[in-house]
């Protein structure tokens, strides 16, 4: 029954997709499954799969969030460009990011969670907002990462040599958080009632507030997470490149978007698992950085990752037509 | 009949059970429930202008009027979400002047919504436990707490279901299920259902109405609000009349018929007359050989006469809607052949099937039959466009509306402005524009899918005597239904479906309802 279960879901289809992918790349090239290259793949897996989790939770009360690359990009640029006489804890650095990150994830969730404007709407305009005071007020340009943040993003967990290329490739620190992040997550979305409150409010809207559950405070918390975490990683994203790139993000939301839907996701709200979530960010991150490996023109790698959206997309969306037509059948069969 | 004989007993057994009770204790009504002059006011309009509505502990009442009648918002007072203007609530013996929700749940009354107020995307033990949960103010989940109150639930009324499914996969009649045995979780003294009976099937309401008597039988009271006829005689003891925010009448069921019911809902004499098809020569108009579309229905052969009008019952996912559906081109069948007025044609798409002279009103007309926001006026005109349209396609407003005004009239729809949306009308109304948009064309066969759900009786029989004048001057109509006593009365001959196999076609001449229900199911 329980294993039934599993592999009707999306989340058994993406990782069974993303196994025969390394494996076709492992067998034309010989590179994959090489310590260089699966580090470089978890590098560049790490910072969108922490917005992932974020994002998922908007998505999940039936709401969407796009500004989180912009607010990501201002706090880092903020930070990196404004601080840096100021103060030399790294942590400090994280801690302002966060509170920027935050003042304006709150403000997308009052203003979505009092008047109940569309979220699209919403966050799109405080995105033009943040990346507009980014590039007025602070005058955006690629900038030197500051000392204390540069030591930080030189640290290394370990680092791995392909004895064949002689490549090596580091372990970012960024990546233990990127595992509290994901833990996080999972944690509230199942363990604790704000994450069923999450859930219910992707349901049904009325039938929540008629259960008693905080709606306004629900909204409020998931905008104001996004957010918040949103800081957080725009300024781990400079420490990992050792380098401010203010537009650096820019269009990240499209891919993580995608990434949650091809996860199992559901658009509409009320379903999706944060396992599914970085599935579907894994085999975007392969797509985008091991094609190559298959010796398929880099101008292709858009070509794939569009296809696998709409193919991984589809596929789910059949499978929900094909449990509708089960349930024709199962009132049908009920009546005889 | 013997169940029904039965009620008042069973009843009376109780009430006396409390009688004693309220001997013993102090003081203690005998109603669960007495709302009192109950006014209220949404800015100017009056939405309940004085009423009284009183509740018997342990009784079945039902509460019956057309829409907008102030059902719903007595129901939202009793449950404390409206706060009152002025009257007096007396729950088991104690005055309220004013209430709100938690008063209302602390005292036993829980209200089980149209819309069932669940969480389609959640378990069916989380939909059970999750009130619970909340009202405690939890903070984690813990999945073996919540499968404890839901197998509390679950027995509560002892029906088998598997408490790890996805609502969304159940059939509202289950859903239905997991609802009252929600409700019942909070010690439940009053039920009040909100027409439950409107998107469930003939057995369904059955073993609903079982469930509601052994709620009866542990000495819980049911509201049950409703507006068909046969439903309260079956389930309800007494009842409460609504008009225009006003009593007209409460009593016991034992003492109303269809006429008087009829009445005090509509204030109108409504009678009611069998159709009598009298063309018996007139030529086919519809013909079907061997009709098959998979995974819908199965060779289905029929034909049909001028001026017919022909009933479709049977269980819902029997293949009913399916074959309309085929017959207007929105699927295309797998095999056989349609014949119009005897010459075979081809109906693979709607465009075909308009063009073959059938029209289609859809069963839900709020997502497939009209567009709610837009004007009347272009709601009931999109199919005459094209003839109405200049060679750049620019449509004549003042001929369009000319025509709206037309049906408006002879349809006799209630509205302010041809130019309010459509979405602004009441659900008879609404289904009268539908109509309304097909009559405009010269349509051969018209397909009536459910044409009077949600709608109120006297837009009904307005619904029904039209479509018998229509009928009278030519037209062919199919009508869809699972209502009985609406098929026999309106239809000359009535199909049943079955599984998809067309498995009998009778003459309404005299057939008996009980007989076409056994037949139906």
């Amino acid at each position: 029954m329980n294993l039934q279960k599993t592999v009707k879901s999306t989340e058994f289809y993406v990782a069974l997709i993303i196994l025969l992918l390394c494996m076709a790349i492992q067998m034309k090239s010989g590179q994959f499954f090489t310590g260089n290259n699966l580090v470089d793949v978890v590098r560049a897996f790490s910072v969108p799969a922490m917005f992932c989790i974020g994002e998922m939770f908007v998505i999940i009360t039936g709401g969407v969030d796009v500004s989180f690359p912009a607010i990501a990009s201002l706090s880092m640029f903020f930070v990196c460009s404004e601080l840096e006489e100021v103060a030399s804890n790294p942590l400090f650095f994280f801690l302002v990011a966060m509170l920027i990150g935050l003042a304006v994830g709150l403000l997308n969730g009052v203003i979505i969670a009092r008047f109940r404007f569309p979220a699209l709407i919403v966050t799109l305009g405080t995105s033009s907002i943040c990346f507009g005071i980014m590039q007025g007020v602070f005058k955006s340009r690629e900038y030197p990462l500051c000392e204390p943040l540069k030591e930080l993003g030189e640290m290394k967990l370990f680092s791995a040599t392909n004895p064949v290329s002689g490549l090596t490739s580091n372990m970012p620190v960024a990546v233990i958080l990127m595992i509290v992040l994901v833990f996080l997550g999972w944690f509230i979305l199942n363990r604790t009632m704000l994450g069923r409150g999450i859930y219910a409010i992707g349901g049904d809207v009325k039938a929540a507030q008629r259960s008693g559950f905080n709606v306004f405070g629900i909204l409020l918390f998931i905008y104001a997470f996004s957010g918040c975490m949103a800081g957080l990683i725009g300024v781990l994203r400079s420490t990992m490149l050792l380098a401010v790139h203010p537009n650096n993000l820019e269009g990240m939301e499209m891919t993580v978007i995608a990434a949650c839907v091809l996860g199992g996701v559901r658009m509409t709200g009320g379903k999706g698992s944060v396992l599914g979530a970085l599935l579907g960010m894994a085999l975007l991150t392969i797509v985008d950085n091991s094609l190559i490996l298959l010796g398929i023109s880099t101008i292709w790698q858009k070509v794939f990752t569009g296809a696998i959206i709409i193919i991984g997309t589809a596929a789910s969306a059949m499978q929900t037509k094909r449990n509708e037509r089960k349930l024709a059948i199962k009132m049908n069969e009920g009546g005889k | 009949m013997s169940a029904a004989s039965l009620l008042p007993i069973t009843s009376a057994a109780i009430a006396n059970k409390y009688c004693v009770e309220a001997r013993g204790g102090e003081e203690v009504s005998d109603y669960i429930i007495k709302a009192e002059n109950i006014k209220k006011y949404f800015g100017g309009v009056k939405a309940l202008d004085g009423v009284n509505l009183e509740i018997k502990k342990g009784e079945i009442h039902c509460l019956a009027g057309e829409n907008g009648c102030g059902k719903s918002t007595i129901i939202n007072i009793i449950s404390g979400f409206y706060t009152l203007d002025s009257g007096t609530i007396e729950i088991d013996g104690t005055k309220y002047e004013k209430m709100n929700p938690k008063q209302a749940i602390a005292n036993g009354i829980q209200v089980i919504y149209q819309d069932l107020s669940l969480f389609p995307n959640l378990t069916v033990m989380e939909n059970l436990a999750i009130n619970m949960e909340v009202a405690a103010s939890r903070k984690f989940v813990s999945k073996a707490r919540m499968r404890k109150i839901a197998e509390a639930a679950v027995a509560k009324i002892g029906f088998k279901i598997d408490l790890d499914e996805t609502v969304e996969n159940l059939t509202v009649g289950m859903r239905q299920m997991i609802a009252i045995s929600r409700a019942l979780l909070n010690d439940a003294k009053l039920i009040i259902m909100d027409e439950p009976t409107t998107a469930i099937t003939k057995r369904e309401v059955k073993s609903l109405f079982k469930i509601i008597k052994q709620l009866q039988a542990q000495g819980i009271a049911v509201l049950f609000v409703s507006h068909k006829l046969d439903e309260v005689f079956e389930i309800a003891e007494r009842f409460t009349i609504f008009r225009s925010g006003k009593n007209v009448a409460s009593g016991n069921t034992s003492e109303l018929d269809q006429n008087k019911f009829t009445y005090y809902m509509t204030g109108r004499e409504i009678i009611s007359s069998h159709y009598e098809y009298t063309r018996e020569n007139a030529q086919n108009v519809l013909e079907v050989k061997n009709l098959s579309l998979k995974n819908g229905f199965k060779d289905v052969s029929f034909s049909l006469k001028q001026g017919e009008i022909v009933g479709i019952t049977g269980l819902l996912g029997s293949g009913r809607t399916e074959l309309a559906e085929t017959l207007f081109g929105y699927h295309a069948a797998d095999s056989g052949e349609i014949f119009i007025e005897g010459k075979k044609v081809e109906i693979r798409s709607i465009k075909q099937g308009i063009e073959n002279g059938i029209g289609y009103l859809p069963s839900d007309r709020v997502t497939e039959g009209l567009f709610l926001s837009q004007p009347i006026v272009d709601n009931i005109s999109i199919e005459k466009w094209h003839d109405y349209a200049n060679c750049l396609g620019k449509i004549d407003r003042t001929q369009i509306e000319k025509m709206t005004e037309h049906w408006a009239k002879e349809l006799s729809i209630a509205l302010h402005n041809i130019e309010d949306p459509v979405g602004t009308l009441s659900g008879g109304n609404q289904q009268k524009c539908v109509l309304a948009k097909w009559l405009a064309l010269d349509l051969k066969v018209l397909i009536l899918n459910g044409p009077t759900v949600g709608v109120d009786i006297g837009a009904k029989f307005d619904i029904y005597e039209l479509v018998k004048r229509l009928a009278k001057h030519g037209l062919t109509v199919i009508i869809i239904s699972d209502d009985l006593p609406e098929v026999l009365t309106n239809c000359n001959r009535v199909m049943v479906m079955q599984s998809g196999r067309l498995v009998e076609t009778l003459s309404t001449q005299g057939l008996d309802e009980s007989r076409l229900a056994e037949l139906a199911n």
